[in-house]
């Protein structure tokens, strides 16, 4: 029981500090993203490298604003990664909105429809706030906290009926 | 006899991975001051290794997807035991030049094959990539092995290394091929000049578009291998190996940080333009190198 606790929290301070990223670059949020990543702020000092593919990423970063239609691709992404994962949800418009609040064909919380583990806040948030952000969530995983694919696992019915509220039949089609 | 040989493979394994790993590691901190970071710590790489390792995987792709990720990281494990580290042989005498490159193939198809059963589109064009580019780096690194060979009328790298100790290296005596064996190992290596086959930006990592947690972490401690058995062909046929193990290792590491510090300020080559280069320049160096080697040796 004791080794099994010991092991647990290895495998949590392993995750924190080593996390690939997969930036949906859907809104204007992409653009704060390379300042962050190289010389300046230099993200790869905490363990974070951006990755090309779902199947490597432990981190699904959603920037900015997400149409219906783009909704769908991200939930498809989000299926594909590998079980202990995360969704940070990043710049106002995947808290509320932001700006796109009344927009016929935009979502405005991100958390109906994936368990997004950590919000970062601003529209746009600079690289310091990204950086923040990042030492919040490595802080949670190492805590055992941040359990949102968990919660998506268990919770799937809910999360599927809100899905198939805006997106319609159309979830599990391709086109 | 053959506990013995058991035993000495196992500390060779641990350690040719811990060695590698830690250098890998150290080496992305080379490459972050370069471009005026600072960079992860020396120990990221086990990190990520593990991180993998202890992922849930439930992705398959099928039996083949399966057996070819074994099959590369085993046939890998196989060479590493066929190599001179300098005083430190698992089965003495038997460091046969033919039998590593030979094993060594293994390991690429064994990729090749799993990467095509993913039926990924990507994989395909990122192995149809690594196998055109392994045409191009083959041929001159074998012809001016081929010449070292004839010289010392040996195959064995255990006897080439005892050679050299005696008479000098072999790159004073052939400076040229031992260039053309430095670039065509950045190119087995996938170092960046020649790294088409896994272009993230382009086709996202290539052959491992599809691998995830433990087939991901086994291949990158396979590709750690592969690193420590190419680099120590060089060092073995070209800076005389070592007397010790710790020789062995400091050869190592200056070749393998120079070829870090060479790839990280270069662009990428398409792969025909790779092909060509290393047809072009590496095969005609190599030619001229075995003209006059064997025209100084056969006078």
């Amino acid at each position: 029981m004791y080794t099994k606790k010991l092991m647990k929290k290895i495998k949590n301070i392993i995750r924190g500090h080593s996390l690939f990223m997969l930036h949906y670059c859907t809104g204007c949020g992409a653009i704060e993203l390379p300042p962050t990543m190289t010389s300046r702020f230099d993200m790869e000092r905490l363990g974070i490298a951006p990755m090309a593919t779902p199947r490597q990423a432990d981190i699904l970063l959603v920037t900015g604003y997400l149409s219906v239609k783009t909704l769908r691709r991200v939930i498809y992404t989000y299926e594909q990664m590998q079980s202990p994962k995360w969704v940070v949800g990043f710049g106002s418009c995947t808290i509320n909105g932001g700006i796109y609040y009344d927009s016929y064909s935009t979502i405005n919380e991100l958390d109906l429809y994936l368990p997004v583990d950590l919000y970062i806040a601003g529209c746009m948030p600079r690289p310091e706030a990204i950086i923040n952000g990042f030492s919040r969530l490595i802080e949670k995983i190492e805590n055992d906290n941040a359990d949102g694919w968990k919660h998506y696992r268990d919770n799937r019915k809910w999360y599927k009926k809100n899905q198939k509220h805006v997106l319609g039949d159309s979830l599990y089609t391709t086109r | 006899m053959i506990l013995n040989i058991i035993l000495k493979g196992l500390i060779l394994l641990l350690g040719a991975f811990i060695f590698q790993v830690s250098l890998s590691g150290f080496s992305r901190k080379v490459v972050a001051r370069i471009q005026k970071r600072y960079g992860p710590v020396f120990w990221q790489n086990f990190r990520d290794i593990f991180k993998f390792l202890f992922k849930e995987t439930s992705i398959s792709h099928g039996f083949i997807f399966d057996f070819g990720v074994l099959m590369a990281f085993g046939g890998t494990m196989a060479t590493l035991i066929f190599l001179p580290y300098g005083s430190f042989e698992v089965i003495p005498g038997q460091t046969n030049f033919i039998v590593v490159i030979y094993l060594l193939a293994i390991g690429l198809l064994g990729m090749a094959m799993s990467a095509v059963g993913s039926a990924n589109p990507n994989a395909s064009i990122g192995i149809s990539r690594a196998l055109t580019q392994m045409l191009g780096y083959e041929l001159p690194f074998l012809i001016v092995a081929l010449v070292i060979m004839y010289i010392n009328k040996s195959s064995s790298l255990g006897v080439l290394v005892q050679n050299q100790i005696q008479n000098g290296w072999n790159i004073w005596s052939m400076p040229i091929g031992a260039g053309v064996a430095f670039v065509s190992v950045m190119g087995m290596l996938g170092k960046k000049p020649f790294d088409s086959p896994i272009a993230p930006a382009e086709i996202a990592s290539g052959p491992l578009v599809e691998y995830s947690g433990k087939y991901l972490g086994i291949l990158m401690i396979q590709h750690d291998f592969a690193t420590v058995i190419e680099v120590g062909l060089f060092v073995n046929l070209f800076l005389g190996g070592g007397q010790t193990v710790i020789g062995f290792a400091i050869k190592y590491i200056v070749v393998y940080i120079l070829m870090v510090i060479i790839s990280s300020f270069l662009p990428r080559f398409k792969v025909e333009e790779s092909v060509k280069f290393f047809w072009k320049w590496g095969l005609s160096l190599a030619l001229i190198q075995a003209i006059i080697s064997l025209g100084i040796y056969l006078i």
